[in-house]
């Protein structure tokens, strides 16, 4: 079985300023969401107390709200959880209390509605925590992004090729982050380690095509940069398609199977899959093409010797 | 004619067997068992086991296997019902000698735990239980250090009689904490006999004096390396507490290490609803000094039950001989200031420092007590759970312990050593004396709970999920690549072999983003094999001969692999160093994952490959 049963030939060079704005498009797009409609923070960033409780039946979210709101706590979150059966709680933070003491209160005020709901899990984030981790997640992106920018000038030769690599992977957080927006899915923990994993998937595809681009430089000098380009682009997607229907399968399993904890995760990973292969087919090389990308700033003067060592 | 050379197919079988055994004790889940320790944290014998289970036996409750684990008796049970009675049982005839705690252990065969393989420990999310993140307040350890050289500069200039106007702690060089003693010399003092004096007691200070308008000032700095090795020590001290007071409890596996800068993780499985832990966690244990009573008979006052008046009878003590010690105290923890241990002419012994104020009483003490003893008292308080009615209840009980007897040799005061320990004794007793010393103070700054049964759902969700897409990325595999692709299929399960038996072996917990890891693990490993197999059809389709092709397929992915795999690398590694709690299990195993991956497409589908087709010398058609 194979995708593509003969070399496919899509010029994708030709139409990249179609590319490029609809990319532009995307970006503009999502950074307003970002700024009108913002994230939906987790307890992991804004401090505060979240809670899950199962029911025997399924929960009516509004009688939830009303306990709730009688017991004491007026500004509850109350959103259902994979099924109707299991509820999730959301409290602003709350002072001096333990998660027992607050776990209990919950459970009485849910036993009012159901008497065999149970509390299976809380937890307590203080405000201070939340905004350090908000700190060290920007410097893990800004420390990810810088190491990548040096190794691939290093392993390229050229500053082009890893301005297009690093555009491309700048590219695919952001149209997550639009899409956490737009969904309001919770943004916590996990789906910072998932747009983080984003990036390093994104840029294994377009680290794929450069690879490609290289080889095809050293054997066609003279060729013109757009067809090498191209090639390489055709030559690798049978590849970089493959590849991502068999990441996809796993991720899909992982957002069908792994439970509400997962989802945010899951999907981020999802959508962050699909931009890196859109980005990585239409955008890297494209742009490395108009910083002016010529086979002089792969191999400079000397003809490079294979650096390759094989295992 | 391929050809792969010997040395690798060896080094290949010798990592998967190896492999395979690391990750072997991960398949046999958990049962459920009782854990027995002593509270003062003896390990406990091979004799006491046969006890315990001559006992069980005799009470006719059914139990699978013992075994002693870190000091501590583990006695396996085939269902929960067997745990619960066992655990009413041991706690009825062996009160006083055992906490004991419900707990599950791996059902891994004995032969394997005596090579010393476990099974990866799970998170919380994945095994419920408690987890409480404290902040240590380490300012408020540097203010408590500038606060005690005030103290001690203000006695030393008065027992020198140098007039002083005034001495307060100032921060200066830009520090927002106090971080000098500042000191106004009264009219007519000399700077010159005032730093003389504060030489002894403010030794390791950067002293400068100054002529000021009201008088010579004296300043003293505290140099930062000071200050940084006193937060180090506030936080170290702060985990060894939480760590021993954890002991206590007896909760099974729990974790408590260091998180960042100034936070402490405490982690304790299976513990769900114990308002006391945090309670307890919080506080600090008591120390007290105490003089014996050398007039009366500790013996005649524990058989007759008549304490003399104005002392205090304990049994707990060092060498288990009753002791009779004054009520009045001396000094207490709170006015410790270090215990740490050292080398003397006696052999070890314990250095204990006291702040100014108990050092005039413990002067005033020795100086009329040479050649009587001193007792060393530590209360502790613990949480003791019992099941009443079905209903777990808990109560807190408060021990009275005396950890060290001396004689007074010599006049001494803020300043002591306890010397004729042996080198343990020195450690576990310096440990127990800072457990009950001034405490830093730590607040509670994120807690969660979860579950048992959420654990175990989450279990179940993420197993369902890596088998679900494994199940998914064979079959497509094998259906794209046929032949090559069950080669990927083996590659691919070897690959989590290894990548199980290298998490078993760093001992790293498994918890739910890892799972999610391992999954992920499973694409990457896939994208290096398609990276191979695209390239040998693309060689084939030029019309290349087969072997050739395979050759040039693994030679030319091979850049394409290494780069791609040290771009993701690079961002597992950078989610590694800046991810703390569940974060950071992910990206251990993403990294690892890589490395991994890289090892068996490379070097194990190779050799697959080779093996296979490499022999032929007519191969006219590959199945790819």
């Amino acid at each position: 079985m194979e995708f593509f049963s003969h070399q496919t030939n899509f010029r994708f060079m030709a139409t990249r300023k179609v590319w490029f704005a609809l990319s532009i498009i995307l970006m503009v797009a999502s950074l307003a969401l970002l700024a009108t409609r913002g994230l939906n923070w987790a307890v992991d960033f804004t401090g505060g107390v979240t809670a899950q409780a199962s029911f025997p039946a399924s929960a009516d979210l509004s009688a939830v709200r009303t306990r709730l709101a009688a017991a004491g706590f007026h500004d509850a979150v109350v959103t259902y959880v994979g099924s109707a059966r299991t509820v999730s709680i959301r409290l602003p933070p709350e002072r001096g209390r333990t998660s027992t003491e607050l776990s209990s209160r919950i459970e009485h005020a849910l036993r009012q509605v159901n008497p065999g709901a149970t509390v299976s899990s809380l937890s307590v984030v203080g405000p201070q925590v939340g905004s350090e981790l908000k700190h060290s997640a920007m410097w893990a992106l800004a420390f990810t992004l810088l190491f990548i920018f040096l190794y691939i000038a290093w392993r390229f030769h050229t500053w082009r090729l890893s301005l297009g690599a690093i555009l491309a992977v700048v590219h695919d957080p952001i149209l997550v982050l639009g899409f956490f927006a737009l969904s309001h899915i919770s943004f916590n923990l996990n789906v910072v380690a998932a747009v983080l994993a984003v990036i390093g998937y994104s840029l294994n595809d377009t680290v794929v095509v450069f690879d490609r681009i290289r080889e095809r430089f050293e054997g066609n000098r003279r060729l013109a940069p757009e067809v090498v380009l191209d090639q390489a682009i055709n030559q690798t997607l049978s590849r970089t398609i493959m590849t991502k229907v068999v990441t996809s399968i796993v991720v899909v399993a992982l957002l069908v199977l792994g439970g509400p904890v997962l989802r945010g995760f899951s999907a981020a990973l999802l959508i962050g899959i699909l931009a890196g292969t859109y980005s990585s087919i239409y955008i890297s090389s494209a742009i490395a093409l108009q910083c002016g990308l010529t086979a002089e700033h792969i191999f400079p003067t000397v003809k490079k010797t294979a650096v390759d060592h094989l295992p | 004619m391929l050809e792969y050379a010997r040395w690798k197919y060896i080094l290949i079988v010798l990592v998967l067997v190896v492999a395979l055994l690391f990750a072997l004790p991960n398949v046999f889940g958990q049962a459920p068992a009782l854990q027995l320790a002593h509270s003062d944290h003896t390990p406990v014998t091979a004799a006491e086991v046969r006890t315990v289970s001559a006992y069980l036996k005799q009470q006719r409750i059914p139990f699978t296997g013992t075994y002693l684990q870190n000091g501590r008796l583990l006695v396996r049970f085939g269902n929960e019902s067997a745990q619960f009675r066992a655990q009413d049982a041991i706690d009825r005839e062996f009160k006083k000698e055992y906490l004991t705690a419900l707990t599950l252990v791996p059902r891994t065969p004995a032969w394997l735990r005596d090579l010393g393989l476990k099974p990866m420990p799970l998170g919380l999310d994945l095994s419920g239980g408690l987890e409480l993140l404290y902040q240590v307040d380490t300012r408020s350890a540097v203010k408590q250090l500038v606060r005690m050289y005030t103290q001690d500069a203000a006695h030393a200039l008065a027992a020198a009689n140098v007039p002083v106007t005034s001495i307060t702690d100032v921060a200066t060089g830009g520090s927002d904490l106090p971080n000098t003693v500042r000191i106004t010399l009264g009219p007519g003092a000399a700077a010159k006999k005032a730093t003389a004096a504060l030489a002894g007691p403010l030794q390791g200070l950067s002293v400068s004096s100054s002529a000021g308008s009201s008088g010579a000032v004296v300043a003293a700095t505290v140099p930062a390396a000071m200050i940084n090795q006193r937060e180090n020590y506030a936080i170290e001290q702060a985990i060894t507490i939480l760590r021993n007071r954890v002991n206590a409890l007896g909760v099974s596996e729990p974790i408590v290490q260091r998180q960042g800068n100034d936070r402490i993780d405490v982690q304790l499985p299976g513990v769900e609803n114990m308002a006391e832990v945090k309670h307890l966690l919080g506080q600090t244990a008591m120390l007290e000094f105490h003089l014996n009573d050398t007039e009366n008979n500790a013996y005649e006052a524990e058989q007759t039950g008549n304490v003399p008046l104005g002392d205090k009878l304990y049994t707990d003590t060092p060498d288990g001989q009753p002791l009779l010690l004054k009520r009045e105290v001396i000094a207490t923890g709170d006015q410790l200031t270090g215990a740490t241990v050292g080398e003397g002419p006696q052999g070890p012994q314990v250095n204990v420092t006291l702040d100014s104020r108990a050092g005039e009483n413990m002067l005033r003490t020795t100086k009329e007590n040479v050649g009587k003893g001193m007792g060393v008292v530590l209360i502790t308080k613990h949480v003791v759970t019992r099941e009443v009615d079905g209903k777990k209840e808990s109560h807190v009980v408060t021990t009275e312990k005396v950890i060290n007897d001396a004689t007074i040799d010599g006049v001494f005061s803020n300043q002591f050593m306890i010397t004729g320990l042996t080198l343990g004794g020195a450690q576990d007793l310096a440990i127990l004396l800072r457990s009950g010393s001034f405490l830093t103070p730590i607040s509670l700054v994120g807690q969660s709970v979860i579950g048992p049964s959420l654990g175990a759902e989450n279990i179940k969700m993420g197993v369902g999920a890596l088998v679900l897409g494994m199940a998914g990325v064979l079959i497509f595999m094998f259906i794209y690549y046929k032949v090559f692709g069950l080669v990927a299929d083996a590659v691919l399960v070897s690959n989590v072999v290894l990548l199980t038996a290298l998490l078993s072996m760093m001992h790293a917990s498994l918890s739910l983003p890892g799972i999610a890891g391992i999954i992920l693990t499973v694409g990457i490993a896939v994208d290096a094999n398609v990276l191979i197999y695209e390239r040998i059809r693309e060689e084939l389709r030029k019309g290349v001969s087969p072997q050739a092709a395979i050759r040039a397929g693994f030679d030319k992915a091979f850049s394409a692999i290494l780069d791609s795999n040290v771009t993701t690398g690079i961002a597992g590694l950078v989610l590694w160093i800046f991810g703390t709690g569940a974060i950071r299990g992910f990206a251990v195993v993403l990294t690892l994952g890589i490395g991994t991956s890289m090892f068996t497409s490379l070097m194990g589908s190779r050799a697959l490959v080779t093996l296979m087709y490499g022999g032929r010398r007519k191969l006219a058609h590959l199945h790819i």
